[in-house]
């Protein structure tokens, strides 16, 4: 049946094909008619799972194998980790990895390597990952891992999907004693601040930081700093032991319809942001949350992209070497304060050292922010990728959907090898998506994709 | 605890059935004929539920080996949820007998087989819960689908039936229409939403029939007056109607 497909920012919108896959042997028929991409719950923000035909892999959602001494789980792709939080939390084991949803899938988890809050200081979700099974083109199921078939497990990690389709993943979860966290909210002043900070608190297992990214001035740059950690049961001393695991849940609300999209401008969101930074009193704030208010925020709000209104919005995500910090991080929100294109808050982390061929993380700073679709804005964000680029920075591709190929091929260094291994698995790109082709990926022919001279 | 056996195990009812029941602490057969998704099926739930879960074969079509194959199961299950069917295709199975006869065979037949081993060992224990899956689609023939819709018509008046014979040994049978669902069976259909339920919530309105002891259910409460309209256009009127 044909449907009406997007991801998680409402654009672009594409008509599709959607099958659901249930079991493994359905896969070879599925990939036949070529054209295909597989998609999970849909949080990608652009076009990395939109293709003519989408394989769902929300059916193929079975947990395989846990062992409870070393917490090693290997799941089929379609599992979210919204289930895997509720099913091994109270077991007193978290995720290794996880993005600011838990509305994703572990394949998804893989294809876009995805990172958390813990970056800087244990890595990506491909870091605990220690095999996959993927079904390729070339070859059919295949198992891989960093010594099994280790081309393919880096060209799969961080490979949107483009390698085939991942089919099953195992990786290792973290010990934890409780459901809940203590956090430590620091405010600063400006850039320089936050990013002073940010050095001085890296013993922190999870730090980030919201920017106001439209105040001028003196408080150019003001952030809060918030950084946490698994609280221990001596923490925790009021809330009875037997629920140290088990957090009290908060009411999910939902935005029930687009929101007419003059409701956000200039001086509503200024005035957001101001309330949202006045609302800490005290210069340093700690206190114990339970994960889900810490890590899912905006969880709590379903259909929070319906706010932007029926235009939808583009969230851009770059990140920049540590060197060009904060020259590089000046210049960017300068013009986007000056263009007053900017969003609610946007969010700020530090990377640390990551490895790998085709991830996005590198050690750095990287800024994520919204922005309403509006005229003039594809533009502006063209420049600016000149701007990251120019800086020896690039672009979170799970979040893109309109970054020009030329940023793509430049920014990542590891492009490519990345496309030969994926010419080996997958080469007459029976597997490819939107992406892939708006990046000149899966364009075949050599004149058409400089890239491709191998 | 005690053990929910699921016929048809590899449908997303009757996954969403042997969710519901794990969750509430039962172990599971899963019985079917696809091994090796059932066996993937049954580590999912031991590890969501931490309960048992045993993959079994099974093919309802395989009569002769019903009383054998229940007879099998070691402990015997205190719940037996007969969830297989096929939809098959109305229009082959007016011209090919072959597809007529797997299509009732599989709603009718081959569930009348596998429930009356179990119906007649509950009967001697006194003790058990059946419940059946069988369709709105059985209330009355229309043209696009009445070889299923007469098989699951006749279901469903052997679980009354049943039913009938069995509430005097302490024996209850729940019937289950469920209207349309959002599963495999469906996908690529146009469903009206407000009358489409997920398994899931099937999963949850056949386990609270159970324990409530309800004699027949319509997973979403508007499929009863959906139904009874149906049920009540004349004749006359209806013959007419392209359904």
């Amino acid at each position: 049946m044909k449907s009406i497909v997007s991801n998680w920012s409402n654009y672009p919108v594409r008509e599709a094909e959607m099958v659901s896959l249930r079991k493994e042997s359905e896969i070879e028929q599925l990939l036949q008619q070529g054209d295909v991409i597989a998609r999970g719950l849909g949080r990608c923000y652009g076009d990395a799972s939109l293709a003519q035909n989408i394989i769902s892999t929300t059916q193929y959602n079975r947990i395989l194998s846990f062992d409870s001494v070393t917490g090693v789980v290997e799941c089929q792709s379609g599992v979210s980790l919204n289930e895997v939080l509720d099913i091994f939390v109270p077991r007193g084991w978290f995720l290794p990895v996880t993005p600011g949803t838990k509305f994703i899938t572990v394949g998804g988890a893989v294809a876009s390597d995805v990172h958390g809050k813990n970056h800087h200081s244990e890595g990506a979700f491909s870091n605990h990952v220690l095999s996959l099974e993927v079904y390729t083109p070339a070859f059919g199921a295949m198992y891989c891992s960093l010594v099994e078939n280790p081309d393919l497990f880096q060209a799969t990690c961080g490979g949107m999907g483009l390698t085939g389709i991942i089919l099953k993943v195992k990786f290792k979860l973290k010990k934890i004693e409780s459901a809940y966290i203590r956090q430590k909210q620091i405010k600063a002043s400006n850039l320089s601040e936050v990013l002073d900070l940010f050095e001085s608190h890296k013993s922190f297992t999870y730090s980030m930081a919201w920017i106001d990214c439209l105040k001028k001035g003196l408080h150019f740059g003001r952030s809060i700093l918030i950084v946490g950690e698994h609280a221990k049961p001596a923490e925790l001393n009021r809330i009875h032991p037997e629920k140290h695991l088990i957090p009290a849940r908060k009411r999910e609300v939902s935005m029930p319809f687009n929101l007419p999209s003059a409701v956000l401008n200039p001086f509503s969101i200024k005035a957001f942001n101001a309330l949202y930074y006045a609302k800490n009193l005290k210069q340093t704030n700690e206190n114990v949350v339970p994960y889900e208010g810490f890590f899912y925020p905006l969880d709590a709000i379903l259909h929070w992209n319906r706010m932007y209104g029926k235009r939808g919005f583009l969230q851009y995500q770059f990140v920049i070497p540590l060197e060009a910090g904060k020259k590089g991080l000046t210049e960017i929100l300068n013009r986007i304060g000056q263009k007053g294109m900017g969003s609610f808050l946007a969010v700020l982390k530090q990377f640390g050292k990551q490895e790998s061929l085709i991830s996005f993380p590198m050690e750095g700073y990287t800024l994520a922010l919204d922005f309403p679709i509006r005229n003039g804005l594809f533009e502006f964000l063209d420049q600016l990728d000149e701007v990251v680029l120019g800086y020896g920075g690039r672009l979170y591709l799970s979040k893109d959907s309109r970054m020009k190929p030329e940023i793509f091929m430049n920014g990542y260094p590891g492009v490519k090898e990345f496309l030969q291994i994926v010419n080996r698995y997958n080469p007459d790109f029976k597997v490819k998506s939107d992406l892939s082709d708006r990046l000149l990926i899966s364009k075949p022919s050599l004149k058409e994709n400089p890239w491709r001279t191998y | 605890m005690a053990y929910v056996l699921i016929l048809g195990a590899t449908s997303d009812v009757a996954i969403a059935c042997a969710h519901e029941f794990a969750k509430h602490g039962y172990d599971c057969y899963l019985a079917g004929r696809d091994m090796a998704v059932l066996g993937d099926q049954a580590a999912d739930l031991q590890i969501r539920h931490r309960v048992k879960a045993k993959a079994v074969a099974f093919d309802a079509l395989q009569f002769e080996q019903h009383i054998a194959f229940y007879k099998s199961l070691d402990p015997q299950p205190e719940i037996t949820v007969s969830v297989f069917g096929l939809l098959g295709n109305q229009a082959e199975s007016e011209k090919n007998w072959t597809e007529c006869k797997t299509v009732m065979d599989s709603n009718y037949t081959g569930a009348v087989s596998i429930l009356n081993c179990v119906a007649n060992e509950y009967e001697t224990n006194g003790k058990g819960t059946i419940v059946g899956i069988s369709s709105v689609a059985g209330e009355r023939g229309r043209q696009s689908n009445y070889i299923y819709g007469s098989a699951k018509a006749g279901f469903t008046a052997y679980l009354s039936g049943l039913r009938n014979r069995l509430v005097s040994s302490g024996v209850h049978v729940v019937t289950v229409k469920p209207g349309f669902i959002y599963t495999r069976m469906t996908e690529g259909l146009k469903l009206p939403k407000p009358v489409t339920a997920n398994p899931g919530h099937l999963g949850r309105a056949v386990f609270n029939a159970v324990k409530k002891r309800k004699n027949v259910i319509y997973v979403l409460p508007v499929w009863r007056l959906i139904m009874m309209i149906i049920r009540n256009i004349p004749e006359g009127i209806f013959k007419k109607l392209r359904l």
